[in-house]
């Protein structure tokens, strides 16, 4: 362990920045808001990177302790607990510190392009700022209790940049349910913390970890590690999306488009892949635990995938994706490979941070339109953007060289050595994105434009109001630039995987230690498997391309004769509408109905001012006067004191 | 101990500077402006006095400190004692901060019997002060029953539509169950010839007070009965939201920042100090009425159309786990329970204060006659936000600290206590954001609304200390944890002492 003082820093600069543009940016100019708001997350990407040249695959871990925060008894007595405002890099920390500062000081560059004419300008920039600052104090964190300040602040960061544009009911709407989803998570993460004070009496990670490591697996049946990691994971499940927790996540396309990118696609909804891979030495001695994240992930990744390919809002399909990629996220974690997780983690905020962007260059082009059945035929008004958003789209369907097929591929190949039904799914899944995302592209650039500029403009945002006449144009540079070095890094970002580079990197976190039964011939299985998976993602690809360029007419057909399951699969199985009939209501009319109504007005206080009015009515009988309310109140007081105390001195004194 | 001139006086002066305060306004002529200024001067100097206290306070000795122990009345035995440990100088210090700002926020809306109205308020100051820092059960019943006139006085003269009956609900609600705790101090009274409540404990933990063990279940349930009232504890809460909803908005902060703190208080120190054997028989079930409460209290809030009630319900919860961390008797939840006592004052009081700011405007509380607020009122919501998301328990404010610390003791105690008491972070967040997204969030629905204005210069000065208070204690909660800890260890202690002098009888 080695102290680095610097390391509180990163977080601490974009808080500075959104403090000050909190607090002055109402007053200033536009010029000084972008300014600050891209200087200190700047800083912080600078620091990052200056940290990274001097930290290689071997360096141990820096640290630093910052302040005292919570403390609770004494040193030595049972029950003591403290926690600290403590700091912790390793090379874990590390890919995700480059990612969330690198990614996100290339939408920050981004935002300044795309919020350049909505009026809470300031206000954006101050809420992203503040993100960043909690999404670093959640990396960094040498504790969970530390970690649980970025947990809960990214979300409170994601519900003021959902609500962004607050005079929108549905914006607000979703704002406050992702961070009531959030919070049933946390709920189960909160109780894995308490579990685990109880038993190992600290929330520092190393303390923690150094418990456990001498612990043995629980393979024979569930134990206290297992409890730690389901319950970790129900935390997980609620910050990165996971059945059946998932249900935020779209309705937060509501925010921004930049938000979507930044903090509901390449780095808040990952928070949940981190911890659990942080808290990887317990998840190792776990196994039921890790069955149940692969399981999660599974299911995720495939039924995300599917509600992926009948949306039509560009951005509800990218959400779904998010989610279905998340699954896979959760699916190599559960497989024990930590390490393709993080590495699909990594790749997945260049394309999909990519794809959004691109999204939102779309959106910004067309005046606001979101529905890509009114697209069409872009590729011709925005090439830039319809280049860079086919990069990314390739990266995502798994085609090789691009970044996501190395990523993919590493997970379907371990998921295949946990259990071969992983593997499966996983592929299958990967087949359906490759169609959906090829289904995006094609109905957003190829054949010609079907959008009615004019009658967009209904559907605008407040900050893209003017821009609903003439014809669809391309973004300015500084919304081409950052789409163009996220290109780059979709395509070359997934070259670090090549002989195992990426896993070798993170080997001092993850270790060796995880036993890969690598059987006689694997190599030839790997092979065999990558071959299906690339397969897949072809036939995924040509699919799209049969359905919605060359034969557009099938889609309709096709969906008029599946009938009920087309319906259920458009309606996101009716999820929400399940989740509102089951839990919602029932809880807002029985706490109305029963609860207040019921006991709090019949029960109790009935019962109460009964007593009350009998009290009076016997006073008002012994002593026949016209007794108010106060008086019998009194003498209800006077006689019932008289007979306490006549009992008890009685008592005393048998 | 405390060497310095100002100590041996300090517990006195900080006591009864408003009442000097108040006497003072009595003979002064009405003029409301002059009457204003006197008040909040007085209450800026209590503030400012007792800051002495933690200033001075030895964190590592602990113990009762700025002692003063006169004998007062010869027969009956009653002294003048007072001191003040790590738990009763946070909620005196509690009550000297919130005492300006309910000054501050009655400034322009305060407007016939405005002399009454400080004199009330100052009086009820030294009321309050004076039930955290007696240390004779005379004294402490004094001032207890003390708090009730010029409160119920504040509800039933300056409040609104149905303020008599709030306050006459009020008084003869907690009236009647502090009763019961008389009838304890007086047994005690008789038995140990002493209202002083070191010499009552020693002698219970020597077991020399006769007939102890037979009565003390009783003497147990007469104190708790009267601080469950108080708290209140479900079921006994209905006095609340009907005494919230009609009492003026200085009424309401030192309602639910300081009052409702008595009875926590009380539990805390004469239920455990006095009676730890029978605080620990009659733990699970207090826990289970805790546990309710937390549920019961958000769940009921969620649905309130009125958000004076909907804030008065969220007490119900937030006090649900003051108590929940009180009777699990772990250094955590303790530790834990007292936090909230504090961090629940700033943000329930800042949370009065801001309903208050939209009454003033509007003259109603119904959460149907808003919307969209945040367009005409920037500031105001973003300050209100600020204290919904202290109150919500986000962490890095103060929220956040008292409720891990509870839930983490209670879970300590038993698991499934802390499970229950940790579903409160779901239904926080539910009842709050959903009142903070019906009020502020939308479209105007009013096109009154569209005229309201936003803070005022007073109402800013009411309010963001509260805020800041609340970053404060989220961010540094050891400058407070650091005394309440040592005092929580010294009420623990006592525990497994009166446990073995049980058994080995």
């Amino acid at each position: 362990m080695t102290q680095n003082p610097y390391l509180w820093l990163i977080p601490t600069l974009p808080l500075a920045g959104a403090a000050i543009n909190g607090f002055l940016g109402r007053r200033s100019s536009k010029k000084a808001i972008t300014t600050i708001a891209l200087t200190f997350p700047g800083l912080a990407f600078a620091l990052a990177l200056k940290i990274a040249l001097g930290f290689s695959s071997a360096a141990a871990p820096y640290v630093f302790n910052l302040a005292h925060w919570i403390r609770s008894g004494s040193l030595g007595l049972p029950n003591y607990f403290t926690a600290d405002f403590a700091f912790y890099l390793d090379q874990l920390s590390l890919v995700m510190l480059l990612v969330v500062t690198g990614v996100g000081f290339l939408i920050h560059i981004y935002s300044v392009g795309y919020m350049s004419d909505d009026p809470g300008y300031y206000r954006f920039f101050s809420y992203l700022n503040l993100f960043m600052f909690f999404m670093l104090t959640l990396v960094l964190a040498n504790n969970y209790l530390v970690m649980f300040i970025g947990w809960e602040g990214v979300g409170l960061a994601s519900y003021l940049l959902i609500g962004f544009w607050f005079t929108k009911d549905s914006a607000a709407s979703a704002g406050k349910k992702a961070f009531i989803v959030n919070r049933i998570g946390d709920f189960g993460f909160l109780i894995g913390l308490f579990l685990i004070i109880q038993h190992f009496g600290s929330l520092n990670f190393t303390d923690v970890f150094a418990k456990v490591q001498p612990l043995a697996a629980e393979t024979t049946g569930a134990g206290l590690l297992t409890a730690i990691g389901i319950l970790l994971m129900v935390g997980a499940c609620g910050k990165s999306a996971q059945i059946p927790l998932y249900v935020w996540l779209p309705d937060a396309m509501e925010g921004p488009t930049p938000v979507s990118a930044l903090i509901h696609a390449a780095t808040m909804v990952t928070a949940g892949v981190y911890m659990v891979a942080r808290s990887h030495v317990i998840f190792e001695r776990a196994p039921m635990a890790l069955t149940v994240v692969a399981i999660i992930g599974t299911l995720t990744a495939l039924f995300a995938a599917t509600i992926g390919i009948t949306q039509t809002d560009i951005k509800k399909v990218l959400a779904y994706s998010t989610v279905s990629q998340l699954g896979y996220m959760f699916m190599a974690c559960g497989a024990g490979a930590f390490s393709a997780g993080i590495f699909h983690l990594m790749t997945h905020a260049f394309f999909k941070g990519l794809l959004f962007l691109g999204a939102g260059s779309v959106i910004h082009a067309v005046g606001g339109e979101q529905d890509m059945r009114k697209m069409g035929g872009l590729r011709s008004y925005i090439p830039w953007t319809t280049a860079t958003m086919g990069i990314a789209t390739l990266a995502i369907a798994g085609i090789p060289p691009f970044a996501g097929f190395w990523s993919k591929d590493e997970i379907l190949w371990k998921a295949y050595q946990a259990h071969w039904v992983y593997w499966l799914i996983g592929a299958i899944t990967a087949l359906i994105t490759s169609f959906y995302m090829f289904r995006l592209l094609f109905m957003t650039f190829a054949g010609d434009y079907r959008g009615t500029q004019v009658d967009s403009h209904g559907h605008a945002h407040s900050a893209h109001g003017d821009h609903g006449h003439g014809e669809p144009h391309e973004s300015p540079a500084v919304m081409l630039v950052p789409l163009i070095i996220l290109a780059f890094l979709s395509l070359v970002g997934g070259l670090v995987g090549i002989h195992n580079g990426f896993e070798h990197f993170l080997e001092p976190v993850f270790g060796s230690e995880f036993p890969k039964t690598i059987t006689e011939g694997s190599g030839n299985t790997e092979w065999l498997l990558m071959g299906f998976s690339v397969l897949f993602s072809f036939t995924g690809l040509i699919l799209a391309y049969v359905l919605y360029v060359s034969k557009p007419y099938l889609p309709a057909k096709i969906a008029a004769s599946l009938g009920a399951f087309y319906d259920a699969v458009l309606n996101k199985y009716y999820v929400d509408e399940i989740y509102a009939k089951v839990f919602v209501k029932p809880l807002v009319d029985g706490s109305t109905k029963i609860l207040w109504q019921g006991v709090d007005r019949k029960v109790i206080d009935d019962t109460v001012n009964n007593a009350a009015d009998g009290a009076r009515q016997v006073s008002d009988e012994v002593r026949h006067m016209q007794s108010g309310n106060v008086r019998s109140y009194a003498g209800w007081i006077a006689s019932g004191a008289a007979v306490v105390i006549a009992y008890m001195i009685w008592w005393g004194t048998r | 101990m405390n060497t310095d001139t100002l100590s041996p006086y300090i517990l006195t002066l900080v006591t009864f500077v408003p009442l000097a305060g108040a006497l003072l306004l009595t003979v002064l002529p009405r003029r409301d402006r002059d009457i204003r200024v006197i008040a909040f001067l007085v209450s800026l100097i209590t503030f400012g006095l007792s800051l002495h206290l933690p200033v001075y306070f030895h964190r590592v000795i602990g113990g009762f400190q700025f002692e003063i122990d006169k004998s007062w009345i010869s027969s009956p035995n009653i002294h003048y004692h007072m001191a003040i440990d790590g738990i009763s100088m946070w909620l005196v210090v509690l009550t000297t901060f919130l005492t300006p700002l309910c000054v501050l926020i009655s400034w322009k809306t305060v407007h016939d019997r405005v002399k009454e109205f400080f004199i009330l308020l100052l009086i009820l100051e030294t009321a309050l002060i004076g039930v955290f820092t007696s240390l004779d059960l005379f004294l402490f019943y004094f001032f207890w029953e003390a708090t009730l006139i010029p409160m119920a006085l504040l509800i039933g003269v300056f409040g609104h539509e149905r303020k008599v009956y709030a306050a006459v609900k009020f008084f003869m609600y907690t009236m009647i169950a502090s009763v019961f705790m008389l009838a304890g101090i007086l047994w005690l009274y008789a038995h140990t010839g002493s209202f002083d409540f070191v010499v009552i404990r020693d002698l219970i933990s020597r077991g020399q007070v006769s007939n102890f063990p037979a009565a003390a279940q009783w003497l147990f349930l007469g104190f708790f009965i009267a601080f469950a009232v108080k708290v209140p504890l479900f079921p006994f809460h209905t006095w609340l939201p009907d005494a919230h909803v009609e009492a003026p908005t200085a009424g309401s902060v030192l309602l639910a920042g300081v009052l409702l703190k008595m009875g926590t208080y009380g539990m805390l120190r004469f239920n455990l100090g006095l009676f730890p054997e029978q605080s620990r028989s009659n733990a699970s079930w207090i826990m289970a009425l805790a546990l309710i409460g937390i549920i019961y209290g958000a769940l009921v809030a969620m649905v309130q159309p009125n958000m004076k009630k909907l804030i008065a319900y969220s007490s119900v919860s937030h006090l649900g786990f003051v108590v929940l961390g009180i009777f699990s008797f772990t250094q955590s939840g303790l530790n834990g329970a007292m936090f909230v006592m504090l961090a629940h004052g700033i943000s329930t009081g800042g949370l009065f204060m801001l309903a208050g700011i939209l009454h003033e405007r509007r003259h109603t509380y119904e959460i149907s006659e808003f919307g969209g607020l945040a367009t005409p009122m920037p500031v105001y919501a973003t300050s209100y936000l600020f204290i919904v998301l202290a109150s919500v328990g986000l962490p890095l404010l103060n929220g956040f600290v008292g409720e891990f610390l509870v839930l983490n003791g209670a879970f300590q105690a038993k698991p499934i206590y802390g499970i229950l008491g940790a579903t409160g972070v779901i239904w926080s967040a539910c009842y709050l954001l959903w009142m903070f997204q019906r009020v502020f969030y939308g479209k105007v629905t009013h096109p009154i609304n569209n005229g309201l204005a936003d803070m005022l210069g007073f109402e800013k000065a009411a309010v963001w200390p509260c805020a800041i208070a609340a970053m404060v204690m989220g961010v540094a909660p050891i400058l407070w944890l650091a005394a309440i800890d040592p005092a929580v260890q010294a009420t623990l202690n006592a525990l497994p002492q009166m446990v073995s002098k049980v058994v080995g009888q």
